[in-house]
């Protein structure tokens, strides 16, 4: 097996093991969902247009939870210490965890979203296109805060100042996931332009996260 | 599609085949260390076939240089060099090197058996021991199907030593390797050193406990006087 094929099959194995995140991320993003309609009330009205947001919104926060682990792990058991003096390059090592852990964290939030979209009372297109938007748009959210795990990773406690870093610089995802969404709803050809933008804006992330990441994580080395 | 430089030096020898000649040559090497200079101007030459064990006061640097012998942290000063015919880039010396840290990279989630298949598949089958045959040799093959967070510290320590036969690297850093090892694992440890001297292995070891090596040559680092 190559080496980044076995980082890639340990990292699912881990998420879905005692102590992994990946069912923790879905239940969080359901509970987060649910309790938006006890706080707005029963109008369906209201909750449908809110739908998009609420989505995004829960899916933003639950992305966020497991991140603070994704190389805090490897460095308090030493295993990162070998990843990095193995030789092996660090940009393509910090690829494949993200990629590992959006598959297993990421992926599921939007397997979801269509039956969360069902306690929302959201038409069929404006959930198709929050689906659609979620799926290209969570591998972004994932990226930057793979920055905000590697520059934290080394401090105790790192978990609490993660989302405080990488919230910030996840508002544009946010903007044109929820615009593009919402757009369906009036005009179908308004989805287009944020979609794209989404598209972009994800392209970027991982073109700068694995190089900024590894950067950190060198720096945080001793 | 990705570039993997293979095992270090020929890629299918058998597992009992002694290594190419080669050096580890350390020059000038000063690290720091929270701003501070904790490793002042080492040098000294190991060859394959011969061990070298660091020893020293708490605190004096050992696990410092033996990092920095990895490749883990940049030294402020002076050169670490694997020196042999096959070796591409002498500064990467982390790639042909087994670290064995003070922590064991082992697990907790992960069975005995996938946490050594991993590290064999991430750092390179070729010419290692399959896994069974060294968890064999550590006394862990019992243990295989067992979820690593059951292992007593002893035993993770074995896994992490595992390691050294199931990836076959000319140059073995290890940091303590004696640590939480009862009296006949470290017997059975000193006898994998051997092994692999006998192979033309090189060891760097730091450790203040006295392995009995033959022919290991020492290394004392000397707390620098505070002026």
């Amino acid at each position: 097996m190559s080496p980044l094929v076995a980082l890639y099959v340990r990292e699912l194995r881990l998420s879905v093991r005692i102590g992994g995140g990946a069912l923790m991320g879905v239940l969080f993003y359901l509970i987060v969902v649910t309790i938006f309609p006890f706080a707005i009330g029963p109008d369906l009205n209201l909750l449908s247009r809110l739908g998009p947001a609420i989505l995004w919104i829960g899916a933003l926060l639950a992305t966020l939870l497991g991140l603070d682990r994704l190389f805090e792990a490897d460095r308090d058991d030493g295993a990162l210490d070998l990843m990095v003096a193995s030789g092996q390059s660090l940009e393509l090592l910090v690829i494949v965890k993200v990629a590992a852990h959006w598959t297993a964290t990421g992926l599921p939030l939007v397997i979801a979203a269509p039956f969360l979209s069902l306690l929302l009372a959201m038409p069929v297109d404006v959930t198709l296109a929050s689906l659609a938007t979620l799926l290209v748009g969570t591998p972004a959210l994932t990226l930057l805060g793979a920055i905000g795990a590697g520059l934290t990773v080394s401090l105790r406690r790192g978990g609490l100042l993660l989302p405080i870093l990488v919230l910030p610089f996840t508002v544009p995802v946010l903007i044109f996931g929820v615009a593009a969404a919402t757009a369906v709803a009036f005009d179908p050809a308004a989805f287009r332009t944020p979609f794209l933008l989404i598209v972009a804006l994800t392209l970027t992330a991982a073109a700068i996260s694995p190089i900024a990441t590894a950067a950190a994580l060198r720096n945080g080395l001793d | 599609m990705f570039y993997w430089e293979g095992p270090p030096f020929a890629p299918e020898t058998p597992v009992n085949q002694p290594f190419q000649p080669f050096s580890l040559v350390v020059e000038t090497l000063s690290v720091d260390r929270g701003g501070r200079r904790v490793i002042e101007d080492v040098g000294f030459e190991v060859a394959g076939g011969e061990a070298i064990l660091v020893t020293g006061p708490n605190g004096v640097g050992k696990s410092t240089l033996l990092r920095a012998l990895a490749g883990l942290g940049r030294p402020a000063k002076g050169a670490v060099r694997l020196l042999a015919d096959s070796v591409a880039d002498p500064e990467e010396v982390g790639r042909h090197a087994h670290y064995l840290g003070h922590r064991d990279a082992v697990k907790p989630a992960l069975t005995v058996g996938e946490n050594l298949a991993f590290w064999q598949d991430f750092l390179g089958a070729d010419g290692g021991e399959p896994v069974d045959t060294a968890l064999d040799a550590v006394g862990l093959a019992d243990l295989a199907a067992l979820p690593a967070a059951y292992l007593s510290a002893g035993q993770r320590r074995r896994l992490a030593i595992a390691r050294l036969i199931a990836v076959r690297r000319p140059l073995w850093l290890l940091d303590e390797p004696t640590a939480a090892l009862d009296v006949a694992s470290e017997a059975g440890l000193v006898g994998l050193m051997a092994g692999h001297l006998e192979r033309g292995g090189a060891i760097v070891a730091a450790t203040h406990l006295s392995i009995g090596l033959a022919g290991a040559r020492a290394l004392r680092l000397v707390a620098e006087e505070i002026a």
